[in-house]
């Protein structure tokens, strides 16, 4: 019973991990029309400053939140700088700027491999939340707990963000039609920048919460990236209902499969992709389809 | 034109007398890499140059077949038995692939292939009891066709190069056919296609199975060149560099994909003689050649050269200068 209750949390936890990585990576597809191929590069680069951080090895040490925090500031300015940079000289060509943000992605890699070394960094769980909460008969860790009410709080800001301020409204233009956003005066390749930040900068603090979970090691990327590809496909793009429910989705089927097919896991990942594929290809929750 | 049949001969003798003239086994060898890469970037260039669907996923149908080629033997079967089982799995996933990533084009593909193959990646690296997960599977043997051990550089090569010349050869009369002007047609114009009467999504699922089909001989060439696999050849690094190769040489060209491939084998090799970081230059190259040399560097050469030839003629005849701008200029 409590292998089960244990199992639902932690599917639940890597869920939230998945929707911050996700809904960012989402409104960039939405806006942008390109999927970011650096994002699971931002979730690693995230983790890795943020582990420097906490270590020191910078001169100096600051807690796990303000480690997390700052790492997701600098992954998002990284982000804006390569959006500005890189990005806009290729306008318009979709397939360019795929290929650019893969190259990118390599490069970070290998100089994450280069600047970290290839051991893999275990993060040590911030102070307070190492214990468990007792509810009833069953014991749950308290950081995965504060993990899940991140993500649910993430979740709320940015649909309050979304829907209720003056930028929400201009990135939800954007979205529906950028044409028309452009003609009604939103300067569209601002938001380009702005949600290019942001998403990036959500996906290193994502890194860096998962880091206690996860930990960081060459390859991080690589893991996670295809994980919030199935995420958007199932979910729909440049939704953020569609990017929570398929993390969530993806949390469950992620973590029980591993725990009762531990050799099929990645694979049993690509069954309910097939299926929103042939019956919904635009995705659960997606306007456009795919 | 009428030199063309004296240049493809002058080439195909080029390359069989290549190991009379470089004896060394390390050079030869990264000759034969060179063929079975392109190979690998002919595949892919069916499916990116002359169908314009981008994946990046191709390195999950080579992988599939070296994996499939390796577990025969492992299991005891013989070497034909192993090559059909592979090219088989080959076609079999490629089948899958297409009808899942068709139901998209454009940027989607790219996203449906890439998260396939990682799928398959994922299988390679996890699935333990089958694929030996990150060890990965040693094959001991080359086949001896006719009675030809494949053992030595040299013969590897031959035999290698006898695949490269049909592969080129059947890509050359697919282009050329009505089939292959159908596909270059759903590339620009799918709607008009549709209108036209062609099955749009027929003829771009034959694309992607013949794809996969050169992909799985390449895997196949790649696993008994090797005679090692691991769920590194299947990495989403190696899509990348399938794709730097035909895009680098130059995409919906036929030379276009050998020269990548020549380009990105001997860039590797000389490279991670130096430095052990290929995967850095990979990606800053990749980003060079997207972000300046769009369209490849066979069409830019060609381009340049054609201009330059131009430019020298104008010289002599001393025309006025108001020819087109070469960048607009038809192809032959």
């Amino acid at each position: 019973m409590s292998f089960w209750l244990l199992l639902t949390v932690n599917s639940i936890t890597f869920g939230g991990l998945l929707f911050l990585l996700s809904a960012g990576f989402s409104l960039i597809f939405g806006l942008m029309r390109i999927p970011n191929l650096t994002h699971g590069s931002m979730f690693m680069v995230g983790a890795y400053l943020g582990t420097s951080f906490l270590s020191g090895a910078l001169g100096f040490t600051l807690d796990f939140w303000a480690a997390a925090i700052l790492g997701a500031l600098e992954v998002a300015v990284l982000g804006a700088l390569m959006e500005r940079l890189l990005l806009r000289r290729l306008a318009g060509q979709q397939l360019a700027q795929v290929l650019v943000t893969l190259g990118v992605s390599f490069m970070v890699a290998d100089l994450c491999l280069m600047g970290w070394g290839g051991d893999p960094i275990s993060v040590t769980t911030p102070e307070g939340l190492g214990g468990f909460v007792r509810i009833g008969p069953a014991v749950f860790p308290l950081y995965r707990m504060a993990v899940i009410g991140i993500a649910v709080v993430f979740a709320i800001a940015l649909w309050l963000m979304l829907e209720r301020t003056r930028l929400g409204a201009m990135i939800r233009a954007g979205v529906d039609d950028p044409q028309m956003a452009r003609v009604v005066g939103i300067r569209v390749s601002q938001l380009f920048t702005i949600v290019f930040g942001l998403g990036a900068g959500l996906a290193g603090f994502a890194g860096m919460i998962g880091g206690p979970i996860l930990s960081v090691y060459p390859g991080l990327d690589q893991d996670m990236l295809p994980l919030a590809l199935v995420v958007v496909i199932l979910g729909g793009t440049g939704s953020l209902l569609g990017s929570f429910v398929g993390s969530i989705i993806v949390g469950f089927i992620y973590n029980f499969g591993q725990a009762l097919l531990p050799e099929l896991a990645y694979f049993v990942l690509f069954l309910p992709m097939v299926l929103v594929l042939v019956l919904r290809p635009q995705g659960l929750f997606g306007g456009q389809v795919l | 034109m009428k030199y063309q049949p004296v240049a493809v001969g002058v080439a195909v003798l080029a390359l069989v007398a290549l190991p009379f003239v470089v004896t060394e086994p390390y050079y030869v060898n990264i000759a034969s890499q060179i063929l079975l890469y392109a190979v690998f970037a002919l595949g892919l260039n069916i499916l990116v140059g002359y169908g314009g669907l981008v994946s990046l996923g191709h390195a999950g149908l080579s992988g599939v077949a070296a994996y499939g080629v390796a577990y025969l033997l492992a299991a005891g079967y013989g070497h034909t038995v192993a090559i059909a089982g592979g090219l088989g799995a080959g076609l079999v996933v490629s089948a899958g692939f297409a009808a899942l990533a068709l139901r998209a084009s454009g940027i989607s593909f790219i996203m449906i292939t890439l998260a396939l193959g990682e799928i398959i990646w994922g299988l390679a690296y996890r699935w333990i009891s089958i694929t030996n997960g990150d060890n990965g599977i040693t094959v001991n043997t080359r086949p001896a066709p006719f009675g030809l051990p494949l053992t030595s550089a040299v013969s590897f090569y031959n035999a290698t190069l006898l695949v490269f010349l049909l592969a080129i050869a059947g890509c050359a009369v697919v282009v050329n056919s009505p089939f292959g002007a159908a596909l270059a047609g759903t590339r620009d114009q799918p709607r008009r296609m549709t209108a036209l009467g062609y099955h749009v999504w027929m003829i771009r699922f034959w694309a992607f199975m013949l794809s996969g089909l050169l992909s799985a001989v390449s895997g196949v060439l790649f696993v008994y060149y090797n005679q090692f696999i691991s769920p590194q050849a299947l990495a989403l690094t190696a899509s990348a560099e399938g794709l730097l190769m035909v895009i680098s040489g130059g995409a919906a060209t036929l030379l276009g994909p050998v020269v990548g491939a020549a380009l990105v084998v001997i860039v590797k090799n000389v490279v991670s003689a130096y430095i052990a970081r290929w995967n850095f230059m990979l990606g800053a190259i990749f980003v060079a050649i997207v972000v300046l040399m769009p369209e490849g560097l066979v069409p830019g050469t060609v381009r340049l050269a054609r201009s330059g030839w131009r430019s020298a003629r104008r010289n002599r005849t001393a025309r006025p200068a108001s020819a087109p701008a070469p960048i607009a200029e038809p192809k032959p």
